[in-house]
């Protein structure tokens, strides 16, 4: 059999599986190398199943990286789906990379993205099936290092235990160092702990062993401490400082299957400028950096060129905020539309421009337009700093109308700090406005099915580290099926109720977001208690066992309610505060305290406001704003 | 009005790829087409996408050495020219075997395809006793081939019990099966059957058919089956029943290989 061939599970197993595909490599564009060649071994995961994993753009672009170093081969990693976990059990079988097939402890690093909290248990699912041990403390050389990325990691502290380092901030600027000192210390024969202890002193990289966290009575934290002295008491998070000079995958793998994200992913900015104290992506990747316009360009057809996606997708997290869209989408429009390629236009203001455009690319009797108000009433919108008003989406939603859309889908979250039932009736309230707005813009005879079709969504508010709330408690499930209960009501006694939908999330699974989020080092052993009991694919709501989850907090002693319903003193240290992100946690305080005057605060390209990433010394600090 | 311009790919499909559904391999062919540029015909509307066709889809884990897709082109320079550029875009384990250009009233690679040639062969510890060497069950006996092969052929009806999502169906697969011999040179049984839409018949129903009717059962995934050629039919000639069987290629009035 020639060695191209070889696949690291048998015939019978891939024919007995669902999606066999997602198991075998092999797709365009996988990097492939010489083995004898290489030096490092980099295996990159991401803890969930493949056509999730694959839709990753963050592993692509490290992916990217590491391949283009010579003595590196980085491969890929995903969570067996259920069916094969079973199997791969069973039979002993150690999980595998997908370029290679060989089992994943033979290599150097093994490298987990973490981009939510309810992937935790399937890091320990990777880590068992691996035949690795879970836990830090009771790994050898045999097994490869493990090392978390990616925004949980900026608060790692219950997912301590089973990591040897956690790199804190954008992968591109220290992986280097780190693989080179990784090469000296094998090279002398250095010990893991001596090897750690180095790669701890690194910028941006925590080794989560080699500190102390001690507690008060109350459960609170009373000290955090390296153990060397040469380690920082702080680790600041690494960022690119110029997006046009760094790695972007040119040739991202191109998966057989369909996965969710089928597409060309073009990163147009880093950052966000609006500062809604709920959003913690909005503080940590800060500050705002965008990509030229002419470099955008350059990557858009060059992607495309190597893919050959029929689709292209803007990435950011605000789009209507970067500069030079204008240009850029007019640039796309022509060269895609030559290219029978489809634009999609995810995280767009709706205003005329955006409606204009998006007419040009989406058939408007088949989509729906979003809004995300985030909270209904302008009072808590004010609270949580979403610079949205009434009239805007109102504005929006007429013209949208006018332009022949019939359908709206409306984003809210439920059990923001100080929310009242005034707030959330205003969801219905909001909603029926809009389709008043639609029965008033568009006359009787030009209505295409008659009537509007309004959306409403409601996701439970998880305060998180690193925002203006992580001072904030967090309601309990009782209080978020309440809410969701008075927000059904609110819609329901609308005029115009029979045009909207109400569809509201899980509560279970949003408290144990919670707990995660801001938890500390005593939450390890509850997940792995969780995970021993059968706890994995939770961020699947068909595979989340609450019962389990409880069960594991009891039998371990902790009681999640310390990590969410309780306001935390503005004084508390946080199983967090040894990061440093560059948002100051004075600025974060000043923000939670004008949130509960319900004080506005200007965004970034308004205004300065001092919150500290100016510190880096790159992006929008130092633009000159209009 | 301009002549449509259709041309018919033969394409391997081997190694690792045999995981690939078929629905998954025209996404692949959609996407290697646009890296290679092919001027390939679009539909209108707002989703447009490429107008093409493939024959018999093959069951996921098959290899074939002759799958084949039929494209509408915009524009041709040469035929060379596009087995090139989607060979050097393609992944090693589908190959662009050849390329014809389809005559204008040529019915499309999934209405016309009428049978299929296949190599089947088996993973080693389950080939069926009626057939092994010896008591082993890891190679074939030609003569036991032979003659269990003659013995079911010459059978007038074989029922086969097709499990359908809605019950089950008894279908007759003796009519379907055009050659069944054992192949010396490869070691395998070589069958050749009805693949059109109405009538296709699968290795597997046979082989499972010959075990059967030997008092035995076939062991799961036991077939390692390789899809050799696909056929279509020329214009039945007077007197003749069917038209002649031909790869599917040869209907084209040009092709490469």
């Amino acid at each position: 059999m020639m060695k191209t061939d070889f696949l690291a599970l048998p015939d019978e197993i891939l024919l007995s599986i669902d999606k066999p595909e997602r198991y075998i490599g092999h797709e365009v564009n996988a990097v492939v190398k010489d083995l004898s060649k290489v030096q490092v071994r980099f295996a990159m995961c991401f803890p969930d199943v493949y056509e999730i994993g694959m839709s990753h753009l963050g592993i692509q672009i490290l992916y990217d990286m590491f391949n283009s170093f010579e003595d590196t081969w980085c491969e890929r990693v995903y969570s067996p789906w259920t069916d094969l976990d079973q199997v791969m059990r069973e039979k002993k079988i150690p999980l595998f990379a997908l370029e290679s097939q060989s089992p994943v402890k033979d290599f150097d690093f093994l490298g987990i993205t973490i981009q939510y909290e309810m992937c935790y248990t399937n890091i320990l699912q990777v880590l068992d099936l691996s035949q690795i041990p879970l836990e830090s403390k009771d790994r050898t050389w045999d097994v490869p290092i493990v090392i978390g990325g990616g925004p949980c990691t900026y608060n790692p502290e219950p997912i301590a235990d089973f990591f040897d380092l956690f790199y804190i901030g954008e992968g591109e600027t220290q992986y280097r160092a780190l693989l080179d000192l990784y090469k000296e210390c094998r090279a002398k024969g250095e010990s893991r702990e001596g090897f750690l202890r180095k790669a701890g002193c690194l910028p941006g990289i925590y080794a989560p062993s080699l500190y102390d966290v001690t507690y008060n009575r109350d459960g609170t934290i009373a000290s955090f401490d390296p153990r060397y002295p040469e380690m920082p008491r702080k680790i600041r998070k690494e960022i690119v400082g110029a997006l046009d000079d760094t790695y972007y995958p040119m040739k991202p793998v191109v998966p057989y299957i369909k996965c969710t994200q089928d597409r060309v992913v073009l990163e147009i900015m880093r950052g966000c400028i609006r500062g809604c104290r709920f959003c913690q992506a909005g503080e940590l990747y800060r500050p705002v950096r965008q990509r030229s316009v002419e470099t955008l360009k350059r990557y858009a057809m060059e992607m495309l060129k190597n893919t050959g996606h029929e689709e292209i997708s803007l990435s950011s997290l605000s789009s209507s905020d970067y500069t030079h869209l204008p240009e850029l989408l007019d640039y796309l429009l022509e060269e895609c539309s030559k290219r029978h390629i489809n634009i999609s236009l995810p995280s767009l203001r709706i205003d005329a421009f955006s409606l204009d455009v998006m007419s040009k690319v989406q058939d408007v009797k088949k989509t729906s337009l979003t809004f995300a108000p985030e909270a209904g009433s302008q009072r808590l919108r004010d609270v949580i700093n979403k610079g949205l008003s009434e009239e805007v989406i109102l504005s929006g939603a007429r013209e949208a109308f006018e332009g022949g859309w019939t359908r709206v889908k409306l984003y809210f979250m439920l059990g923001h700090p100080g929310e009242t039932d005034e707030d959330i009736v205003g969801i219905g309230d909001l909603a029926n406005k809009i389709a008043a707005e639609f029965f008033d813009a568009v006359p009787k005879e030009k209505r295409v099915n008659g009537r509007v079709q309004i959306v409403v969504s409601t996701s439970f508010f998880v305060p998180k580290p690193f925002t203006a709330f992580q001072w904030a408690p967090q309601c309990s499930k009782e209080q978020f099926i309440e809410k969701a209960y008075t927000c059904r009501q609110g819609i329901a006694s609308q005029l115009n109720q029979k045009s909207i939908k109400y569809n509201w999330h899980e509560a279970d699974v949003s408290v144990l977001e919670g707990v995660l989020a801001r938890g500390d080092r005593r939450l390890c052993k509850v997940i792995r208690r969780a995970y021993e009991k059968g706890c994995f694919y939770d961020a699947w709501s068909e595979y989340y066992h609450h019962d389990r989850w409880m069960e594991s907090f009891a039998e371990c002693g902790v009681d999640p309610d310390f990590y969410t319903v309780r306001e935390r003193p503005d004084d508390e240290i946080f199983p967090w505060d040894f990061i440093d992100c560059g948002v100051s946690r004075k600025f974060l305080l000043q923000e939670w305290h004008n949130a509960k005057e319900g004080k506005v605060t200007d965004n970034c390209a308004e205004k300065c406001s001092g919150c500290g990433a100016a510190s880096f010394g790159v992006g929008i600090c130092f633009a000159s704003r209009s | 009005m301009e002549r449509a311009l259709f041309i018919r790919v033969k394409f391997t499909k081997t190694g690792a790829i045999r995981y690939i559904g078929h629905l998954d391999v025209m996404r692949y062919f959609q996407k290697c087409i646009r890296r290679a540029e092919i001027d390939v015909a679009y539909t209108g509307g707002f989703s447009p996408h490429q107008i093409m066709t493939f024959a018999s889809p093959l069951s996921v884990g098959l290899e074939s050495q002759a799958e084949y897709m039929d494209l509408k082109l915009n524009s041709l320079t040469s035929l060379q020219e596009i087995a090139d550029a989607l060979n050097a875009v393609s992944v090693p384990e589908i190959r662009i075997a050849d390329v014809g250009l389809l005559p204008e009233n040529a019915g499309n690679a999934m209405a016309s395809v009428a049978a299929a040639d296949y190599a089947v062969e088996f993973r080693t510890g389950k080939v069926p006793a009626c057939l092994a060497e010896g008591s082993g069950q890891s190679a074939l006996d030609p003569d036991k081939c032979r003659a269990v092969i003659d013995k079911l052929l010459a059978r007038t009806e074989i029922p086969y019990t097709k499990v359908l999502k809605k019950g089950e169906r008894i279908l007759d697969l003796r009519p379907g099966i055009l050659d069944f011999h054992f192949d010396e040179e490869r070691c395998a049984l070589f069958l050749r059957c009805d693949a059109s839409s109405a009538g296709n018949i699968k290795p597997i129903q046979v082989l499972e058919s010959i075990c059967a009717m030997e008092g035995e059962t076939l062991a799961q995934y036991a077939l390692l089956v390789t899809r050799l050629e696909m056929y279509t039919r020329k214009p039945a000639a007077e007197g003749e029943e069917n038209g002649e069987l031909i790869p599917m290629i040869g209907i084209c009035e040009e092709h490469l290989a």
